[in-house]
């Protein structure tokens, strides 16, 4: 698999801050079981927030009762991990599915596309997209910033061509229309930031896809 | 510069994991409790939040020394993720997606010489973080501390991340071949 979009580092370093919603942090995460390079590049980051720590002043208080509480604590023994079953979907995504690829629970949309949305914290949305090949995803709005990372097949937009593992990065002035490449059918991961709160029923109407 | 005869916090952690070395470990708890309690509050967390969570952070290597991998990440990194993720449970009430992980097997000690180097690329960080300019070094901390959003946070770092990516690069690819 040659991957040719990676994660930006602002993403990075949010996602090693702790500061993605749940939803980016999923897309990272899966990008990040699929390219060794941005693993590191990621780990690199963690590296920055030790330093941090490491350069933070002592507070003062004390803490003698603490390390003593800490102390009377059992340790625990290192558990042999049961090798992981191999997967159609990277593992942070069996997480969210409750399965693999045959356990989604797929929801039409029209045309072809169908859409699975996971569970996650309200700050932004994440979904699974079925694009049969040869299909275009309708024109659907995003607002703020939308992550889309390639899981199986390809599509291309107006940018680029965007292949198993390549997360498209895309903030709200980027108009594009992807299709799925010929063939295999795109299987995408997207996330987008959460939708503003509308109070007439006039721009709800403006977005009829995909619920976002 | 550092001073010779500073505590090699690998060797601590791995006397608390094979020996449960109490002494060792309040060596560490002395240097690292209070820094991950300022760190925490730093990040937001009220008095009694972050006490709890330090708690947390240190029970953490105290009982669980044996998920350090000292070839990967200093102890201050290792240190920072868990306080990272107490910190996104307990006061976000979220969660972190976390990659596949890539267990090294129970045999596989890392290599000493890529201990030492990665200790060393920890401490040229912590050096370069101190030199940075004080607005940048300030925007650093402000991203980790939970201060700018996620499209505020500034790409150009200006920090020798180049070095230590390699290192762990090339630790990752070991792994890798190791589990091929």
């Amino acid at each position: 698999m040659t991957i040719r979009h990676h994660l930006s580092d602002q993403l990075l370093m949010a996602y090693s801050a702790g500061e993605l919603p749940e939803a980016f942090g999923l897309i990272v995460a899966t990008h990040l079981s699929m390219c060794d390079d941005c693993r590191a590049r990621a780990a690199s980051f963690d590296a920055v927030g030790g330093a941090l720590v490491e350069a933070s002043s002592a507070s003062s208080g004390p803490m003698d009762d603490m390390l003593a509480r800490i102390l009377s604590l059992p340790q625990t023994r290192a558990v042999p991990q049961a090798p992981r079953r191999r997967t159609v979907l990277p593992a942070p995504l069996t997480d969210y599915v409750g399965g693999d690829l045959d356990a989604v629970r797929w929801r039409s949309v029209g045309m072809g596309v169908k859409q699975a949305i996971l569970s996650t914290d309200k700050a932004a949305t994440a979904r699974l997209l079925y694009i049969p090949g040869g299909q275009s995803v309708p024109d659907h709005g995003h607002r703020g910033m939308e992550l889309t990372l390639v899981l199986q097949g390809a599509f291309r937009d107006e940018t680029d061509r965007f292949g198993p593992g390549d997360v498209e990065i895309a903030s709200e002035d980027v108009e594009h229309t992807p299709v799925a490449e010929n063939g295999e059918a795109c299987i995408c991961l997207a996330a987008t930031d959460a939708p503003l709160r509308f109070r007439s029923l006039i721009p709800r109407l403006a977005q009829p896809f995909l619920r976002i | 510069m550092r001073l010779e005869g500073e505590a090699d916090w690998s060797a601590l952690v791995l006397r608390v994991r094979d020996n449960a070395d109490e002494q060792a470990f309040s060596q560490i708890f002395a240097h690292f409790g209070p820094r991950v309690r300022a760190f925490l509050r730093k990040s937001g967390a009220t008095d009694a939040q972050a006490e709890e969570c330090t708690q947390d952070v240190m029970s953490t290597l105290w009982q669980k020394a044996h998920l350090y991998d000292p070839g990967r990440a200093s102890v201050s990194t290792w240190i920072f993720t868990i306080a990272r993720n107490r910190r996104i449970d307990a006061l976000r009430k979220s969660r972190r997606p976390e990659p596949e992980d890539l267990p090294w097997g129970p045999e596989d000690e890392p290599d000493q010489a890529d201990v030492f180097e990665m200790q060393q690329e920890s401490r040229r960080l912590v050096d370069a973080l101190a030199e940075l300019p004080e607005n940048q070094r300030v925007l650093i901390e402000r991203a980790y501390f939970g201060e700018l959003s996620h499209s505020q946070i500034a790409a150009e770092t200006g920090l020798p991340l180049g070095t230590i990516k390699s290192r762990i690069r090339l630790a990752l690819d070991r792994l890798r071949r190791k589990m091929s």
